[in-house]
C-alpha cells in the first residue's frame, strides 16, 4: 500500500469526525438560518469534557460520549437562551454577532481555566496493520463512533415525531406552526442537538490529537467548508462531505506543510460559495 | 461644508490634545497610553466604514494592520527605506491587495462575507508564517541603524507618535467626509437593502470593493508605523485575532455607523482593556468581559452609546455625527 | 411613434419552471403600456428581465436604440429605465428625503448631492410626500411607501418607468391619487410600463395592453380589443372554450 493511499484512508477516518462536527453546524443553519459562531468553542468544550470525564472515571471514552452528548444538549439550551432565542427573526448578521459574543465568552472562560497549554486524552486502542502501515485504533474507533451517531441522528430525524417536527420547521416554519408544531420549542431542541453534535465531535477529536481551548477554531473552519460543500439541511450529506474533506487532506498532506491546509480550506470555502451558492449537492443557502 | 461641522473641529481638537499633552510634560508613559488609544481609534473608525456604513461585517480587519506592518518593516529593514515612504507604500500595497481580494469575496453577501474575512485573516497568517523573505514564524527585527536617519531611537519614537496621531485624525476625517458624500449615500443604501440599491443605480460591486480597499489603507499605514516603533513583527503578534474581535466590540459599544461612536468606543474600551490587563485577577477574563459587553450592547442598545444619545436627544443627531 | 423599448424573444427558466417563454413586444414613446395576466403568468419575472435583475436565457432587449440585454440594473437605470417593486423596498433606516436623493444621485443624470436634493424635494412635492420628507421611511403607511417607490424611481429622471402593481393594497381614494400621478408622469414625457391587477384602472390608463399567460404572450392590443380576446378570457376564467360556451348559453 502506498503512502498516499494510507494517508487518504486515514483522512477518510478523521473526515468522518469532520462530518459529525459539520452536521451540528448544518442542522442549526438549515433549521433556523442561524450561523452558529459558537461552534468552534463547543467543539473545544467537547474536547475538555471528554478529558475531564476520562480523567475522573478512566472509563472507555467511546462510552463517555453519552454523557458528553447529554451535557452538550443542556449546554445547547443554555446558549440558545443566551444568544439565539431572540435573534431568530432578526437579520442574520445579528445571530452572527451574538453567537460570536458568546464564543468570546466561552473561549475567555476556557482560557482562564485551562490556559493555552495542550492537553490530551491518554487512551489508545490497538491499531490495524496493513503491510507497512498501521492505522491507529483511535482513528478507526472515532470513525465508527461518528458514523453511529450520524445514523442515530438520521433515525431521529426521519423516524420520530420530534425529528419530523424539526424537519417541518426547517422546511417552512409558518406552515409547521399552522400544523400545531411549537416552533420555539423545536428550534431550541434543534439547536441543542447541533451543539451536542459539535461537543461529540470534539470529544472524539480529543482521543486523536493533543488539543487546547483554541483548537476548536480550525474544526469550525472545516465545518463551514463541509457545510457549504454539502448544502444545508442534509445531515448525511454533511457526513459524506466531511469524509471527502478528510480524504482531500489525506491526499494533500504528504506534500504540503500542515500550516498551508487552513489556507487551502479557506480558498475552497470561498470558491465553493462563489460558484455554488446552493452548495454542491444541497438546497439553497440563505 | 466640512468646516461647518462641529465634529471636524472636535477631531482637530482631539488630535491637538493628543499631540500636546505628552510632549508638553515629556511624559513617555502617557504617550505610550495614548498611542494605544490612537491605534484603537484608527482601527475602529476604518472598521466602521465596512460595518457601520456598508453593513458588511469584517471579522478579519486586523489583517490590514498586520500586513501593513510586514510590508513596512520589510521595506525598512531589508530595503533600508525611510519610515514615511515605507509606511505610505505599505498602505498603498495593502489597499491594492485588499481591492483584489475584495473583488473576490465581496460577491458573498452578509454572513458569508463575514465568514470569508475570518478565512482571509487565517490565510494571510498561514502564508506569512511560511514566507521566507519575511522571516517566516520568527518574523523581522528593526535594527538600530534604522533609527539613525531619524536622529536616534528617542526622536524616532516621538516622530512615530505624531505620525500616528496624524493617521488617527485622517481616519476620523475620512469617516466624516464619506458620511455626507454621494459615495457614502451609496454605501448606506447598500447597507439598508443591497438589491434595492442596485435597482436604484448604485454599482454595489464597485462600491463595496472600493470601501473595502479604502478601509485597509490607514490601518496598514498605522501597522507599518507601530511595528516599526515596537521594533519587531512576527505572525502571532501581527495578526492577533483578538484585536480584530475587540475592534468589533469597540465599534458596537461606541455606536456603529457614527464617527463619534468609533472614537468613543475605542477610547472607552481601550481604557477598560488596559485596566483589565494590569489587574492580576481580571486579566484572564479580558476576553469574557469583551464578549459579555458585545452581547449586552447587541441585546440592549444595538446603536451603542451614541445611538442611545440620539434617542435621548434627537437633535444631537445632526451635530454628533 | 418611435419605439422606446423593443423586446425580442426573451425567456427565463428556473429549474423545471419556464417562467417566461419567447416574449416579444414594443413600447412606444409617450405610451402607457399595461401588462396583465393571471397570477404566476410571469409578469414580475418579465420586469426583472427587462431591468436586468435576471439575465434572459435568450433574445434581446433594446432600449433607446441600445442593446441592454444582460446589463445589470444599475447600468440600466443610468440609461433611463427605472422601476418600482411589487413588494415595497424602502431604505428603512433612512428618511423619505434621503431615499429619493439616492434615486436622483444614482439615476440617469448622475447628479451631485446638492442637485439631487433639489430634485428630490421637487419629486416629493409632485407625489405628495413633501410633508413627510424628514420622516423615517419605515414610518410611512403602505400608500406612502408606494408613493415613495414611485418618487425614488422618478428622481432618477427616467425615460421609461416600470411600475409593478403600484395600486395593490390601496383604498379607492389612494388609487385615484395614484392614477392621477401616473397620468401626470406620462404627460411629463415619461413612458410607462405597468403591471396591474386592478382591471378598471389598467383598462382606463393603458394605451395598449400586453397579456401574459403561463409565461407566453397571448395578446398585445388596445384595451377594447383585449377584453374581447377569447384567449385572454379563457386565461383568466380558466376553462377552455369558455367563451364559446358562454356565447352558446346565450
Amino acid at each position: 500500500m502506498s503512502g498516499i493511499l494510507a494517508s487518504m484512508i486515514d483522512g477518510l477516518l478523521i473526515g468522518s469526525v469532520y462530518g459529525l462536527a459539520a452536521m451540528g453546524l448544518s442542522l442549526i443553519w438549515g433549521v433556523m438560518d442561524v450561523i452558529n459562531l459558537t461552534h468552534g468553542a463547543m467543539i473545544a468544550l467537547g474536547m475538555f469534557g471528554m478529558y475531564l470525564l476520562f480523567g475522573a472515571s478512566a472509563a472507555n471514552p467511546y462510552l463517555l460520549l453519552i454523557p458528553v452528548i447529554a451535557a452538550g444538549l443542556v449546554l445547547g439550551m443554555i446558549v440558545y437562551w443566551l444568544s439565539v432565542s431572540w435573534v431568530i427573526d432578526r437579520p442574520q448578521l445579528m445571530s452572527l454577532l451574538s453567537t460570536f459574543a458568546v464564543n468570546m465568552m466561552v473561549i475567555g472562560i476556557g482560557t482562564a481555566i485551562w490556559s493555552t497549554s495542550p492537553y490530551n486524552v491518554n487512551f489508545s486502542l490497538p491499531g490495524i496493520t496493513v503491510g507497512a502501515y498501521t492505522f491507529t485504533g483511535n482513528h478507526i474507533a472515532a470513525a465508527i463512533s461518528a458514523v453511529v451517531i450520524a445514523l442515530l441522528l438520521e433515525l431521529f430525524l426521519y423516524r420520530t415525531r420530534a425529528g419530523k417536527a424539526i424537519r417541518a420547521v426547517a422546511d417552512n416554519r409558518d406552515a409547521a406552526e399552522l400544523m400545531g408544531i411549537s416552533s420555539t420549542q423545536v428550534l431550541m431542541v434543534a439547536f441543542a442537538i447541533g451543539i451536542a453534535l459539535a461537543a461529540a465531535s470534539g470529544a472524539l477529536v480529543s482521543t486523536l490529537f493533543p488539543f487546547t481551548i483554541l483548537s476548536g477554531a480550525s474544526y469550525q473552519l472545516k465545518s463551514f467548508v463541509v457545510t457549504v460543500l454539502a448544502g444545508l439541511g442534509k445531515p448525511f450529506g454533511a457526513l459524506v462531505a466531511g469524509v471527502l474533506l478528510g480524504l482531500l487532506e489525506g491526499a494533500v498532506s504528504p506534500f504540503i506543510a500542515v500550516s498551508w491546509i487552513p489556507l487551502i480550506e479557506f480558498g475552497l470555502f470561498v470558491v465553493v460559495l462563489i460558484l455554488f451558492p446552493r452548495g454542491i449537492f444541497g438546497r439553497a443557502t440563505a | 461644508m466640512m468646516l461647518r461641522r462641529p465634529l471636524f473641529w472636535l477631531i482637530l481638537l482631539l488630535a491637538a490634545v493628543f499631540a500636546w499633552l505628552p510632549k508638553h510634560g515629556n511624559n513617555v508613559a502617557l504617550r505610550e497610553d495614548l498611542i494605544l488609544v490612537a491605534v484603537a481609534i484608527i482601527l475602529t473608525s476604518n472598521l466602521n466604514l465596512m460595518i457601520g456604513y456598508t453593513g458588511y461585517v469584517n471579522f478579519g480587519h486586523i489583517v490590514f494592520y498586520g500586513l501593513g506592518g510586514y510590508v513596512g518593516l520589510y521595506l525598512m529593514t531589508v530595503r533600508s527605506w525611510h519610515l514615511i515612504p515605507a509606511a505610505l507604500t505599505a498602505g498603498v500595497a495593502v489597499s491594492v491587495l485588499a481591492l483584489l481580494f475584495g473583488l473576490g469575496i465581496l460577491r458573498l453577501r452578509g454572513a458569508y462575507f463575514a465568514l470569508a474575512t475570518i478565512g482571509v485573516l487565517e490565510a494571510v497568517q498561514a502564508f506569512v508564517s511560511n514566507f521566507e523573505s519575511w522571516g517566516r514564524s520568527t518574523g523581522m527585527y528593526v535594527s538600530f541603524e534604522s533609527y539613525v536617519p531619524m536622529g536616534g531611537p528617542k526622536h524616532a519614537l516621538w516622530l512615530t507618535y505624531f505620525l500616528i496621531i496624524g493617521v488617527m485624525a485622517l481616519s476620523l476625517m475620512l469617516s466624516l467626509g464619506i458620511r455626507r458624500s454621494k459615495f457614502g449615500l451609496g454605501l448606506f443604501a447598500i447597507r439598508e437593502d443591497e438589491d434595492a440599491a442596485i435597482v436604484l443605480g448604485v454599482n454595489a460591486t464597485l462600491y463595496k470593493a472600493i470601501i473595502y480597499s479604502v478601509s485597509a489603507f490607514l490601518p496598514a499605514v498605522a501597522g507599518a508605523l507601530m511595528f516599526f516603533k515596537n521594533g519587531m513583527i512576527d505572525p502571532s503578534i501581527a495578526f492577533e485575532y483578538m484585536l480584530s474581535l475587540e475592534g468589533i466590540v469597540m465599534l458596537m459599544l461606541g455606536g456603529q455607523g457614527t464617527v463619534a461612536g468609533s472614537a468613543l468606543g475605542a477610547g472607552l474600551y481601550e481604557r477598560l482593556r488596559s485596566y483589565l490587563l494590569t489587574s492580576p485577577r481580571l486579566s484572564a477574563f479580558h476576553l469574557v468581559i469583551a464578549g459579555a459587553l458585545l452581547l449586552l450592547v447587541i441585546r440592549l442598545a444595538p446603536g451603542g452609546l451614541i445611538g442611545w444619545l440620539y434617542r435621548l436627544v434627537p437633535r444631537s443627531r445632526e451635530v454628533i455625527e | 411613434m418611435t419605439d422606446l423599448l423593443q423586446v425580442r424573444g426573451i425567456s427565463k427558466r428556473f429549474g423545471g419552471l419556464q417562467a417566461v417563454a419567447d416574449v416579444s413586444f414594443n413600447l412606444g414613446e409617450g405610451e402607457i403600456l399595461g401588462l396583465i395576466g393571471p397570477n404566476g403568468a410571469g409578469k414580475t419575472t418579465l420586469f426583472n428581465l427587462v431591468n436586468g435583475v435576471f439575465k434572459s436565457d435568450a433574445g434581446t432587449i433594446t432600449f433607446l436604440g441600445k442593446d441592454i440585454t444582460g446589463r445589470s440594473p444599475d447600468q440600466v437605470v443610468h440609461l433611463g429605465l427605472a422601476r418600482t417593486h411589487q413588494i415595497v423596498r424602502p431604505l428603512s433606516g433612512m428618511s423619505v428625503l434621503e431615499n429619493v436623493i439616492v434615486g436622483a444621485c444614482f439615476g440617469r443624470e448622475n447628479q451631485s448631492m446638492r442637485e439631487a436634493r433639489a430634485t428630490a424635494l421637487e419629486v416629493l412635492e409632485r407625489v405628495g410626500l413633501a410633508d413627510r420628507a424628514n420622516s423615517s421611511a419605515r414610518a410611512l403607511t403602505l400608500a406612502g411607501k408606494k408613493r415613495l417607490e414611485v418618487a425614488r424611481a422618478l428622481a432618477a429622471r427616467p425615460m421609461l418607468l416600470l411600475l409593478d402593481e403600484v395600486l395593490a393594497g390601496l383604498n379607492p381614494t389612494e388609487i385615484g391619487q395614484m392614477i392621477a400621478l401616473i397620468l401626470s408622469i406620462r404627460d411629463g414625457g415619461v413612458s410607462v410600463f405597468m403591471i396591474e391587477h386592478v382591471m378598471q384602472a389598467i383598462m382606463n390608463l393603458s394605451d395598449r395592453i400586453v397579456v401574459l399567460n403561463l409565461g407566453r404572450k397571448i395578446a398585445e392590443a388596445p384595451p377594447a380589443e383585449v377584453v374581447k380576446n377569447a384567449d385572454v378570457v379563457e386565461a383568466y376564467l380558466g376553462f377552455p372554450d369558455i367563451v364559446d360556451k358562454l356565447r352558446g348559453a346565450q
